[in-house]
């Protein structure tokens, strides 16, 4: 509305010039141009009316353009002096001209940034961003803290024989350690692997040491209940060479769980027993929910399992061929569904196998 | 395994409180899983008798007794319990009593008659869930004593989780080993004292399987009195465990099981006929084992049998047939060594678990039985009385497990542990381990314990200095690594990659399970063979998928269950395909899009997502390689017959597929709207060529703009192809950018609109040859697809 009251107004002005222009076309003085074209411009609302003002004085047929055509019919000496007389006139209005079209330029400039003037907190437009999974999340960022020190990430199968899941691995069949794992059958020789620590057997079976590996993966157990999912995840880490010592494995495992956690948090190591380690270890950390004060969550010792690791067994080396008299190594696993738990306060393991899109956005 | 600190403490008694001493199994490897008090807590209930009893005269179960509580009067304590008899003694909870649960004890009248406290059962004291009438306390019983002392009830029940190479520790004396040798202190077996034999009776035992069963004794314990009572201590030691009374006889042989470790069994001898043979079982013999279970025998099962019949599962369970009870009087009393491998597996093969089995198959000292039948036989004869036989023994020494010395270098703990440790350390604790140790050369010779069944080689022992030296006492070491550069492929791309641009894209990643419902995927993937597991969680998760498309749908349903109306979903993972006999497990990507194609928003006028919003998302993937695949129309039968695309390699590989989930399936499954799914396998996707400069053009491009009118059967891909493969050198790119049907243009025929960019690489092109080059093509387009100009 305002805009259309606004345009209405200029058309009249710009009617009542024209007038103007046709009444003093014929002989003026000099000074009653001068007055009358500053006039003229006094009255000038936009670019185009300006535009018509800059032609009628000094376009080719304007009136100060006259002026000056006029001074041939004068003698010389006059001519100059009237010359002079005409150019300062000429100048005179020239700037006038020039502030009013700065002006004019100006106040066009504010009218037009007033009305393209936006609501900038309306969302902006297109898609939307997903998220990853919060496993897939964690898997990264372990698997970024060992790339940094040069351990390669390698992957196996998940269906995977008795010999790699258990044999291989000091495992013999009717081993105590077997009912640890509630393992899926396919039928007398096959499995879903209950953990990744076959890809230690595959990659020792292919490569020649010094390895530094790391072996993610998904891995299942025949339980299902409040704290246990059939499918999960665990992360594999092992390192093999000359003269590896349980302190480097200690060295490695504090300095992963101080990067993961983004803490000084503290860390003991609890003797275990894993058939394809020795010596073997459980690692606590520090409940990170309580400080190791004792809650819920650590069941009230304060402290949290976090993984199991060890050295690598001499039956392993021996399945695989490698002299464990030359070599020596660590090993370590850990489930990834666990520190994710851990690192985002997840309070649900079945939650992650749920999809709930609800639950998924929340991990950027 | 579980134990009464007290008790453990009668063994070795360092001067640490509970916490320390739990920290301490912990820290040396025998987990402690939690500590419970012995009893819940209560307080003033004493050892009480009854002197008298009288009739309530208004109710017909209570009776109004006067019970001696150590005081000079008797109180007089109204009782409902059937049990209460004069003379019996019992606990007797005095006024100002709290018992479990905050039960405050207070003078009261019951029908009338004054009752000054309560006599109490187990199960008012919190020491077991159910009980039937008063607790019934042994005759020696000092009255007015407080019932705590008495029952030395301020104990803990310590309940250590045990790895199964630990089977040493399974017993009281084991762990009191370890916590002498975690403190330093020194400490004793159990007294045994042998029982003089009275009688010359015994059973013939016959071993003919030794390698299972190297070591058997037995003997017969006459007259025995069936009704003796198990005394208190027992039952509280017993309870304390985990495990019930359930008779003299029964709770020695527990008990013995859990003072040293040794499982036996007691056969009522008057069932037996003839003698004792340990054997393999025949497949056609059965056994009625203890817990009622008929199982069928077979060749693998190692038995305990007489001349007529199985009698027991050698280390696991006895049978019912040959089970004494109230009324056995002569018993057979057995104590054997089973090698672990004869027990492991076959508890579990009949669905059994046993504290006997559990112990045989990580190992039983076979130097313990001599001890432990002996052992056996004092606590019968104390408690039940009896006349003893001599002891029968059989035993195959060449089967007895050898414990050959194990050489510890000096060099290899250093090299392990990154520690010197000093020569007498390390013998102290081996010696404290129960090791024999030998000079040698470059360290120790080392002789293993018969009880420890885990240490056979170098690195056993080194663990095990470990473990007590503690590992928390050994160094850490920053990082040793040798280093090298690491190797970037090029030409891979990087799963990682593709998962973010989904992202990018509005996609949540989602993980499903790898098993799947069998009837659901063969709705979803008709015709393919999966594999199914033998062991299912539920028919839910029963056959292994073929397609991640399973999953998806399953996660969609969730979350459009769940008043979600836009659904963006992709995985990465395995499926799982037999093929003539082979398994093979193949990386794939999949995806699924339903609903509006953006999230609610102000600025544009929604829509819901159709094929070409999924396609996109694909061409994107495909652009992140270079991978120059083409969707052809295809059929499969979970898709929309109109909307399926196969997608082909550049090398004519098959990829994946991409469509819109068939109508029927739809409707079937329960969605309410349009759903777009694809799936590819991933090792196609992500191979990538490193990219190879071509040299740009200085000449100037233009763009001419085509309509065609063709036939409704030709495909876009078929112009586009058609143009590219005219081998017009000028030619670098063909854009479609309108499809027209309608007014204008003849039906059964649709107008294609499509910008030719034409550029030469040596000269501007000229009007004419832009010209000639259009017409070309206008020839080839009609001759091959009768493609026409549209007017």
């Amino acid at each position: 509305m305002r805009q259309g009251d606004t345009y209405v107004l200029l058309n009249r002005v710009s009617t009542q010039q024209s007038l103007t222009k046709a009444s003093s076309a014929v002989s003026a003085t000099l000074e009653e141009i001068l007055a009358q074209a500053l006039q003229e411009l006094s009255a000038v609302k936009d670019l185009i009316d300006l535009d018509k003002v800059r032609v009628n004085y000094l376009g080719k047929k304007g009136l100060f353009t006259l002026q000056m055509k006029e001074l041939g019919n004068l003698d010389p000496e006059q001519r100059r002096a009237v010359g002079q007389v005409i150019n300062q006139a000429k100048d005179q209005f020239q700037q006038k001209l020039e502030a009013a079209k700065d002006q004019l330029e100006a106040d066009a400039l504010s009218v037009r940034l007033a009305s393209e003037s936006i609501d900038v907190t309306l969302p902006g437009r297109g898609q939307s961003t997903g998220r990853l999974h919060p496993v897939t999340t964690t898997l990264r960022r372990i698997s970024k803290i060992f790339a940094t020190v040069g351990f390669t990430v390698v992957e196996g199968p998940e269906i995977e024989d008795d010999y790699h899941n258990f044999e291989a691995l000091n495992i013999p069949a009717h081993h105590p350690a077997r009912a640890m794992h509630d393992t899926f059958y396919f039928d007398a020789h096959t499995v879903l692997r209950t953990h990744t620590s076959p890809v230690q057997i595959r990659t020792m079976e292919s490569e020649k040491p010094p390895l530094k590996v790391i072996a993610p993966g998904r891995v299942y157990r025949c339980d299902s209940d409040i704290t246990h999912t059939p499918m999960f995840h665990q992360v594999e880490g092992f390192l093999v060479d000359t003269n590896v010592s349980f302190a480097d494995l200690k060295g490695v495992v504090y300095e992963f769980l101080r990067a993961f956690f983004e803490k000084d948090i503290q860390v003991r190591f609890r003797p275990s027993y894993f058939p394809f380690t020795e010596p073997s270890a459980e690692v606590d950390i520090e409940c990170v929910m309580c400080g190791g004060h004792g809650c819920r969550v650590c069941s009230h010792t304060g402290w949290l399992e976090v993984m199991g690791c060890g050295m690598i067994h001499p039956e392993v080396f021996k399945a695989v061929n490698i002299d464990s008299e030359q070599y020596s190594g660590f090993a370590f696993g850990m489930g990834v569904e666990r520190l994710a738990m851990l690192r985002y306060g997840i309070n649900d393991l079945r939650l992650f196998f749920e999809n709930d899109l609800k639950f998924l956005e929340q991990f950027n | 395994m579980q134990i009464s600190e007290a008790w453990l403490r009668t063994y070795v008694n360092p001067d640490v409180n509970t916490d320390t001493l739990v920290q301490q199994l912990t820290m040396a490897g025998l987990e402690v899983d939690s500590v419970e008090p012995a009893a819940a807590d209560f307080s003033g209930v004493v050892v009480g008798q009854v002197v008298s009893m009288e009739q309530h005269p208004d109710a017909d179960r209570l009776r109004v007794c006067q019970v001696n509580v150590g005081e000079a009067e008797p109180l007089q304590i109204v009782c409902g319990a059937s049990n209460v008899r004069v003379g019996l003694k019992i606990p007797a909870a005095l006024c100002g009593a709290v018992l479990p649960g905050d039960f405050k004890i207070k003078k009261s009248k019951l029908r009338g008659q004054e009752s000054l406290g309560m006599l109490c059962s187990e199960k008012e004291l919190g020491l077991v869930a159910e009980a039937h009438g008063l607790m019934e306390l042994s005759d020696d019983a000092p009255v007015g004593v407080d019932i705590r002392e008495y029952l030395s009830l301020n104990d803990s029940i310590i309940v250590v989780d045990l790895t199964p190479n630990r089977a040493d520790c399974l017993s009281v004396e084991g762990l009191a080993r370890e916590v002498a040798l975690l403190n330093k202190l020194d400490w004793s077996t159990t007294v045994v004292d042998t029982v003089a034999v009275g009688h010359q009776d015994t059973l013939s035992v016959k071993v003919t399987a030794p390698e299972a069963c190297p070591r058997y004794l037995g003997r017969l314990i006459k007259e025995v009195n069936p009704l003796a009572i198990t005394p208190l201590w027992m039952q509280e030691r017993l309870r304390r465990s985990g495990i019930r009374s359930l008779g003299p006889l029964v709770d020695v042989t527990n008990y013995v099981l859990l003072e040293l470790g040794q499982p036996l069994h007691v056969f009522d001898a008057s069932k037996l006929s003839g003698g004792i043979t340990v054997r393999y079982a025949t497949a056609d013999e059965s056994l009625t084992l203890l817990n009622n279970e008929e199982i069928k025998l077979d060749a693998q099962a190692l038995i305990i049998a007489d001349d007529k019949q199985p009698l027991a599962l050698a280390g696991v369970m006895g049978g019912s047939d040959s089970a004494v009870s109230d009324a056995t009087q002569t018993v057979f009393l057995e104590c054997a060594f089973f090698t672990p491998q004869a027990i492991a597996g076959k508890a579990r093969n009949f669905g059994l678990h046993t504290d006997s089995s559990h112990r045989f198959e990580r190992g039983v000292d076979a130097q313990l039985q001599n001890r432990a039948i002996e052992r056996a036989t004092q606590l019968i004869v104390e408690i039940a009385g009896g006349s003893v036989g001599d002891v029968t023994e059989v035993t195959s020494s060449d089967h007895l497990p050898a414990r050959n010395a194990v050489i510890l270098r000096r060099t290899k703990i250093e090299q392990s542990l990154a520690i010197q440790l000093p020569d007498a350390q390390v013998i102290e604790i081996l010696q404290r381990l129960g090791m024999q140790v030998a000079d040698h050369a470059d360290g120790w010779q080392v002789g293993p314990p018969s009880f420890r069944f885990d240490i056979s080689i170098e690195a056993d022992l080194i663990e095990e200095i470990a473990r007590v030296f503690g590992y928390n006492n050994l160094p850490s070491s920053s990082l040793f690594m040798r280093s090298e550069l690491s190797q970037v492929t090029e030409g891979l791309l990087e799963i990682d990659r593709v998962k973010d641009l989904f992202v990018d894209r509005g996609y949540q990643e989602a993980v499903t399970y790898s098993f799947v419902d069998e009837d659901i995927q063969n709705t979803v993937a008709p015709g393919i063979e999966a594999i199914r597991l033998k062991n299912p969680i539920s028919s839910e998760l029963a056959v292994m998928r073929t397609t991640l498309w399973c999953g998806l749908l399953k996660a969609a349903l969730y979350n459009t269950n769940r008043q979600q109306n836009r659904v963006r979903l992709f995985e990465t993972g395995l499926r799982f395909v037999k093929e003539s006999g082979e398994i093979h497990q193949q990386k794939m990507l999949a995806g699924l899009i339903l609903g509006d194609v953006y999230s609610d928003q102000w600025a544009e006028k929604s829509r819901k997502v159709d094929f070409y919003d999924a396609k996109a998302d694909l061409q994107a993937i495909f652009e992140l390689s270079g991978c120059n695949a083409s969707f052809i129309k295809g059929e499969l039968s979970s898709l929309h017959p109109g909307q399926t695309a196969k997608i082909i390699s550049a090398e004519g590989q098959d990829m994946g597929w991409l469509g819109m989930l068939h109508p029927q399936l739809e409707k079937q499954l329960g969605f309410d709207g349009q759903v777009f799914l694809f799936e590819l396998a991933q090792d196609g996707l992500l191979n990538k060529k490193v990219p190879a400069f071509t040299p740009l053009s200085k000449y100037p491009s233009v763009k001419r703009d085509l309509a065609l009118i063709v036939n409704e059967t030709v495909s876009a891909a078929e112009i586009v192809s058609c143009i590219k493969n005219s081998a017009e050198t000028a030619l670098k790119e063909v854009v479609i950018f309108d499809v027209y049907r309608g007014k204008g243009i003849e039906e059964g025929n649709k107008s294609i609109a499509l910008s030719l960019i034409l550029q030469d690489d040596t000269q501007t092109l000229a009007e004419s040859d832009i010209e000639t080059i259009v017409s070309r093509l206008l020839t080839i387009l009609f001759n091959e697809l009768k493609a026409k100009l549209r007017d």
